[in-house]
């Protein structure tokens, strides 16, 4: 049996959600389109004294949901805690977070190389940002509070990913359920999505040296004795390229006879490295207490029926669904929607194309290329069916009135009715072209071609 | 002296137009400026000319369906925000603090047409229990300059005591209003936990704190209670529970009522004095038809450590925020007092100690919270001293921080259960005040009202004044 090295990878993202208010106060969640740093803020998201924090109903509620989305059980009890560490662009001296009680734990992310567990789902508050700049010559730190006490939900994974490509997929799996579930736009420019990844590498028997997916490896739960902490990317590609960079680099420490550090590592684009950016000595100690201004949170039933009443049918399932009953690829149906109410526009369409037997692939394809004029989503699936047909008019021409066009075609280019008989069949796509232009319509190929074979050899 | 009467004589006579807010103001400012260079009550006070203007305006709009507390002159313990006027929870780090909001508390008072004199002195944060650790001057007692008034609201007992304001808003976390009403001869609430809204109260202790009011007497507080109280959407913890209509079951008999008196409250370590006056008020209530009987908290007598782990945890944790990022001004404002206040809290909350101490100490507090609430199965009320001891010297707790920390013994154990208690006086010892408390269920206010208000129409420590004021 081979030994190599195989990486273990464990994932942390976070999602700012697109709720009007921040998560404990009532001030505009909207900190990328601020006109100015500093506006949306009031004594509770600047950590005023006396100021008290009010949980946002609604964040709550789609966390809820995001964890149902990825097959998490739900605690019905739940609480908020604070985590201590002092930094300028946390006002409090906390971040009122989620410890021992996350709203949503124990679910699971499919992906083509296997099932990713998921660990938790939690809701904490965003920090606010800080910027360096230069000032009148001085070198200045400002600190934007516009995105302090933004509500944030942070979804960890089980140490269960175990190549970059499994991880690019994974992430963009969650982004796509994420957006499905329109709780949050995932701008991973402006940090509405911020993807952390913790690898490590350990020796690993190759079982099946063929397989594409982790069944390639004997895998075990034992986890190497150091992770490093991939930190601040800002798009899949780099994700995939950091990891990459980081099995090669780890790979030679271990193959020296070292063990790489425990640190958190930032990704150059440019140079295409990794490097460091803080070692951690030793476990940070938050200080987690239950916070006391916010009672615990109790979901019953009443209210667990209500976030589920609106609660979508699955991504993977409505994939499923179009492929079985219309036959539609799931790599194409995810490039047409994001949104559960797209998607939902989208069923109405494929069931009324469907029922007028239109072809659905076919129009799937014009969709994706933005061929059909109509404003996807906005107008009616009633008036993106009229707009295909006139697309690819098929059915308003009859065989007897096309025979017309054809015989005239075929009269003055006799040389293609000689070429075609003697084996030049190529001249055929000639010939449908010509007919069509003649009948000023788009005909299907096979149709027209079936038809002038009819004439040719009559 | 127009202040030394009750809030509804005082309401009748405005009503009446037989005295006038301005009359009040000017009391205010008479006492303040004879009295406060050597008691320390106020922290900040109103300029006179503005509270004048403001008595003027009242005067004039006043209306015979106004507020019982209408165009009266109060008080506000310097740990509640009060826009745009300096606010500094007794320390040095918010001396310039002009908050850009309003407390709830202060909100209502002022909604209600009462005219904000000034701001009390407190210990710095409420860290203390005699108004010595303020970062400003130390106050005195009015009924011996060289004894502690009691704290943290030790301001704002004060000038009740010697007739500077008819009435203050305090803050208890751990006996904060209870233990300066007793030392002070005044008559203090602290309300359940959730009663009052804490918004734009300077955190102590988040799980404890709670805002009451402090008066002359048990009748005034009813009034007060019913101002203040109510569910407030920007505290998740104040409570739905409806707001009684306190003044209204003042009078109503407590014949056949039960007390209990915890043993545990009358053991070693209780001044014998002060045990004496608590003893003899019992007679009075026995006089009035109640019945007395002796019930056990066995786990109270670790209540004090309870305290100490649960409110130095959140302490440390609320006051985390004084970075002098945003406003106020370095940490090194922090007093001796207070650092040593958050190193305790920040130890109890680290990794591998926080089992063996602060959540050690949650479970002890629900042990707590579930003794307490036997207790009450078997009597209406609990009847227990404040304080352990007379009000000190100066400088004596300072001195002996373990002696300064088992004045909270029978305080800060009731803070831990969240239940409401009134502190009221009992009689005097050595010629200092000795006050009781009258713990009750939670969201019982009304049922402590009942008794306190008969107390007092049998007694008149109530009406006693400090010598300080003369004859």
């Amino acid at each position: 049996m081979e030994n190599k090295y195989q990486v273990i990878i464990g994932m942390e993202v976070h999602v700012e959600l697109k709720t009007n208010s921040k998560m404990f106060c009532g001030c505009k969640n909207d900190p990328f389109h601020a006109g100015k740093p500093n506006i949306y803020t009031c004594p509770v998201c600047l950590g005023f004294p006396g100021a008290l924090p009010v949980a946002n109903k609604k964040a709550i509620e789609w966390t809820v949901k995001l964890g149902l989305a990825l097959g998490c059980k739900i605690n019905k009890f739940s609480k908020f805690d604070r985590k201590h560490y002092f930094y300028p662009d946390l006002p409090k001296g906390y971040q009122i977070s989620q410890y021992d009680l996350p709203f949503c734990y124990d679910g699971k992310v499919e992906t083509s190389f296997g099932p990713v567990g998921i660990t938790r789902v939690h809701l904490e508050e965003d920090t606010g940002k800080l910027i360096h700049q230069k000032i009148a010559g001085r070198d200045v730190s400002l600190i934007d509070f516009n995105r302090s006490s933004v509500p944030l939900v942070e979804i960890v994974s089980e140490p269960e990913i175990y190549s970059s490509a499994q991880t690019k997929e994974y992430a963009k799996k969650l982004r796509q359920i994420v957006r499905y579930l329109d709780i949050s736009d995932c701008d991973m420019e402006k940090g509405g999505m911020r993807l952390e990844a913790n690898i490590s590498l350990k020796k690993s028997e190759i079982l099946n040296p063929k397989s594409e997916t982790n069944s390639k490896f004997k895998l075990s739960k034992e986890l190497p004795n150091y992770k490093v902490e991939l930190k601040n990317i800002n798009s899949f590609r780099f994700l995939e390229r950091g990891i990459e960079y980081e099995i090669k680099r780890q790979k030679e420490i271990l193959e020296s006879g070292k063990t790489p550090i425990q640190e958190t590592r930032g990704y150059n684009a440019e140079k295409n490295i990794t490097y460091t950016q803080r070692t951690k000595e030793s476990a940070a100690d938050y200080r987690y207490f239950p916070d006391p201004d916010l009672p615990p949170i109790r979901i019953d039933d009443q209210w667990m029926d209500e976030i589920k009443k609106d609660f979508p049918e699955s991504l993977d399932g409505l994939f499923a669904r179009w492929q079985t009953k219309y036959n539609i690829k799931p790599e194409l149906a995810e490039l047409l929607f994001e949104t559960n109410q797209e998607g939902q526009w989208l069923n109405k369409l494929f069931k009324k194309t469907y029922e007028q037997k239109l072809p659905i692939d076919k129009m799937v394809n014009l969709l994706i290329h933005k061929k059909i004029k109509t404003v996807l989503f906005k107008d009616s699936p009633n008036k993106a069916i009229e707009e295909y047909k006139k697309t690819t008019v098929i059915d308003d021409i009859t065989d007897e009135q096309l025979k017309v066009f054809i015989d005239k075609v075929l009269s003055t280019n006799q040389k293609a009715v000689t070429d075609y008989k003697s084996g030049k069949t190529a001249v055929m796509n000639f010939l449908v072209g010509m007919v069509m232009r003649e009948a000023k319509k788009k005909i299907e190929f096979k149709r027209l071609e079936k038809l002038i074979v009819k004439e040719i050899s009559k | 002296m127009l202040i030394d009467k009750s809030i509804k004589e005082l309401s009748s006579l405005l009503k009446k137009k037989e005295i006038s807010s301005i009359d009040l103001v000017r009391e205010s400012y008479s006492q303040i400026e004879k009295l406060d260079n050597k008691l320390h009550s106020f922290i900040t006070i109103r300029d006179k000319k503005e509270t004048l203007k403001e008595a003027e305006v009242k005067d004039k709009e006043r209306k015979d369906e106004s507020s019982i507390i209408y165009g009266l002159p109060f008080s506000i313990k310097d740990a509640y925000c009060t826009k745009n006027f300096r606010t500094t929870a007794g320390n040095k780090i918010l001396d310039d603090f002009y908050p850009p909001y309003s407390a709830t508390v202060y909100k209502k008072i002022i909604n209600s047409g009462s005219i904000l004199i000034g701001k009390n002195n407190m210990d710095a944060w409420g860290h203390g229990g005699s108004t010595e650790n303020t970062d400003y001057q130390p106050a005195h007692n009015p009924w011996d300059l060289t004894r502690i008034p009691g704290g943290s609201s030790g301001g704002p007992a004060i000038a009740i005591s010697t007739r500077m304001v008819p009435f203050s808003i305090g803050e208890d976390t751990g006996g904060s209003i209870r233990n300066p009403s007793s030392m002070c001869n005044i008559s203090g609430l602290k309300v359940t936990y959730g009663r009052v809204s804490r918004l734009g109260n300077i955190a102590y202790a988040s799980s404890l704190d709670s805002v009451g009011p402090m008066a002359k007497s048990v009748e005034d507080l009813s009034f007060l209670l019913e101002i203040i109280s109510g569910k407030d959407n920007y505290d998740s913890t104040s409570s739905r529970k409806q707001v009684e209509n306190y003044n209204q079951i003042l009078g109503e008999p407590i014949k056949g009522k039960i007390i209990g008196l915890p043993k545990e409250f009358f053991r070693k370590g209780l001044d014998l004095k002060a045990k004496g006056t608590i003893l003899k008020a019992t007679k009075i209530f026995e006089k009035l038809g109640a019945k007395i009987i002796e019930v056990n908290l066995p786990h109270f007598i670790y209540g004090v450590s309870i305290y100490y782990l649960i409110v130095l945890s959140e302490t440390s944790s609320n006051l985390g925020r004084y970075d002098s990022f945003r406003y106020g001004g370095e940490r090194e404002l922090f007093s001796d007092e207070t650092k040593k206040r958050i190193i305790l809290g920040t130890y109890a909350l680290s990794a591998g100690y926080s089992d063996k101490l602060y959540k050690k100490a949650q479970k002890l507090r629900t042990v707590l919270i579930e003794e307490y609430e036997n207790a009450l199965k078997k009597c209406n009320v609990l009847l227990a001293p404040v304080n352990p001891s007379l009000p000190s010297k100066i400088g004596e707790l300072i001195n002996d921080p373990l002696k300064n920390i088992l004045e909270d013994l029978y305080t800060g154990t009731i803070s831990l259960v969240g239940a409401p208690s009134l502190s009221i006086p009992a009689g005097f010892a050595e010629g200092l005040p000795v006050g009781m408390q009258i713990i009750g269920k939670k969201f019982g206010e009304a049922e402590l009202f009942q008794f306190g208000y008969l107390y007092q129409q049998e007694t008149d420590w109530h009406k006693r004044l400090p010598p300080i004021l003369g004859k």
